[in-house]
């Protein structure tokens, strides 16, 4: 469906850039950014957060029975993320072997394609996280 | 605010009904419950389900079963919380009454799940997480359990198997359950053999979708006399959230909506754990069960499996759960499950659970989960007589 173009547009800087906000007033890292901080309720202006993308392992399961749009990629790895700034956050595990993930995996993100939608195969790309590679 | 009691209950069989609509099951368990209660007419019909809209192509469930159950005119909405809509709607069904507002109340929950198969089913099931950042990086239901359950193994150091012992005693409930979807007992062995969903979810940690309706009717206690001699009293009834993502929560492993809700609901009634005898939980998963008895006060943070474990949530255990079979042997339909709870804990304060039966229950209490934690609705029943 053409009209879910807009619906993934508008989430660009969160998909491709790891955009979050930080809270003025108590200093909370949050992603996925939202207008009303959680932990103190302040509602006021937040500036940009970019997170750096590195984190770690929190858990992870490897998913054999996709919903539509996803059968191509099965068997794939989803594991929660614990992001170096704080948060935890929700994605793919890629470029590793699905048994070879473990709690505590040094991780980085990457941008991939997420999906397929639609009988007019509408390609959603954004972020996946994979091994940290060792830096020079 | 009126003391509230249930007059009439109702239910299908759950399973596979392949001649039977969404509109029919409905209609089924509604009869079912007015006959209970010996009634003809109602003032408001609240309707549980989730999926009706993705599944069977069908929104306004309120007006579509007044109008087939005979009931043309009457207040008739439906309440959508995901797996947890159909206590949801008892809960505005006992809001009406309580609030003096309406009389005769029926509460529905329905689901139709095997109009469609597959990976639709798997995507509307889905729709209960958070579409935009848990849905779009391909997670299904199973798989946000299987990470509650993965970082639980690392976190209190227990081990796929300290969790059979709540598949096999709903197993063994459902056994004595002629509505029951599974009907046969489990095994240890056949719990450890049974291949993976999601790691580490297996087949036999999982409960079954299913096809299902089950209602309730209620009026005021001081009526309740008029309809029947056996009537329950709500005594506690709570709901609360959380936040929608597993993600967004400071503990991922502590169901805080749970926790909330079960202490408002021992408030209104007055009561603690220690007072309930037996206790209807939402265990889609086993994680689940293990999670939600530790933020309703029944067991210490990660000591869930112990109660499973030690025998303690058998029929003849200190805290009974599932006790005609559950989610898990029950079966699931998904926004039809908070019914069947509150229809089978009504069922065993009235002396009426058969095989099941635990002896002089008084206090019954019921929990339904939807998502992953982020509506999770408590109830407290009490035998009037």
């Amino acid at each position: 469906m053409t009209i879910e173009i807009a619906r993934h547009w508008r989430l660009k800087s969160q998909r491709y850039q790891l955009v979050g906000e930080v809270c003025p007033k108590c200093s909370n890292k949050m992603f996925p950014p939202r207008d009303v901080c959680p932990e103190c309720a302040d509602d006021s202006a937040q500036p940009d957060f970019k997170f750096s993308g590195r984190g770690e392992v929190y858990s992870h399961t490897t998913v054999h029975n996709p919903p539509d749009g996803y059968q191509e990629m099965a068997p794939y790895t989803v594991a929660l993320v614990k992001l170096e700034e704080g948060p935890l956050i929700t994605a793919q595990l890629t470029d590793v072997a699905n048994d070879a993930v473990k709690i505590g995996l040094p991780v980085e993100m990457v941008t991939r394609k997420l999906s397929t939608q639609g009988d007019e195969g509408l390609i959603v790309y954004g972020y996946k996280f994979r091994p940290q590679l060792a830096t020079a | 605010m009126r003391d509230v009691s249930i007059i009439g209950i109702g239910q299908t069989s759950v399973g596979e009904h392949w001649d039977r609509s969404l509109r029919h099951l409905a209609y089924d368990a509604l009869a079912a419950a007015m006959r209970d209660a010996k009634l003809e007419r109602a003032d408001a019909l609240y309707v549980g389900n989730m999926l009706s809209g993705e599944i069977s192509g069908q929104a306004h469930l309120g007006s579509l079963i007044a109008d087939f159950a005979g009931l043309r005119g009457m207040e008739a909405i439906k309440v959508e919380a995901a797996c947890a809509s159909a206590a949801a709607a008892f809960r505005q069904a006992y809001i009406g009454v309580a609030s003096g507002l309406q009389d005769i109340v029926i509460a529905l929950g329905v689901e139709k799940m095997t109009d469609d198969v597959g990976s639709r089913l798997t995507a509307g099931l889905a729709s209960a997480a958070d579409a935009d950042y848990e849905v779009i990086h391909g997670i299904t239901f199973v798989a946000l359990n299987a990470l509650i359950m993965q970082r639980y193994l690392y976190e209190y150091n227990v081990t796929r198997e300290d969790f059979a012992g709540f598949a096999i005693n709903a197993h063994a409930n459902g056994a004595g359950n002629p509505n029951a979807m599974f009907q046969r007992p489990i095994s240890k062995k056949a719990f450890m053999k049974s291949g993976m969903v999601a790691d580490p979810i297996g087949l036999l940690d999982a409960s079954p979708m299913a096809d299902g309706a089950a209602a309730v009717v209620l009026c005021p206690t001081d009526q309740a006399r008029e309809f029947t001699d056996n009537a329950i009293r709500v005594k506690g009834s709570a709901v609360a959230t959380d936040s929608l993502s597993i993600h967004d929560r400071r503990d991922p492993l502590w169901l805080q909506a749970a926790q909330d809700s079960a202490q408002r609901a021992y408030r209104q009634a007055e009561v603690t754990p220690e007072d309930i005898d037996f206790f209807e939980l939402h265990d889609a998963f086993t994680i689940m069960a293990a999670l939600s008895l530790e933020a309703s006060g029944f067991a210490e943070r990660g000591q869930g499996t112990r109660l499973a474990c030690d025998g303690e949530i058998t029929l003849e255990g200190k805290i009974p759960i599932t006790t005609r079979g559950g989610l898990k042997a029950r079966g699931h339909p998904v926004g039809a499950t908070g019914l069947y709870q509150i229809v089978e804990a009504t069922q065993q304060l009235r002396d009426e659970a058969g095989d099941n039966q635990i002896a002089n229950a008084r206090l019954g209490m019921t929990q339904n989960i939807g998502g992953s934690g982020a509506t999770i609705v408590t109830h407290i029943f009490e035998r009037v007589s």
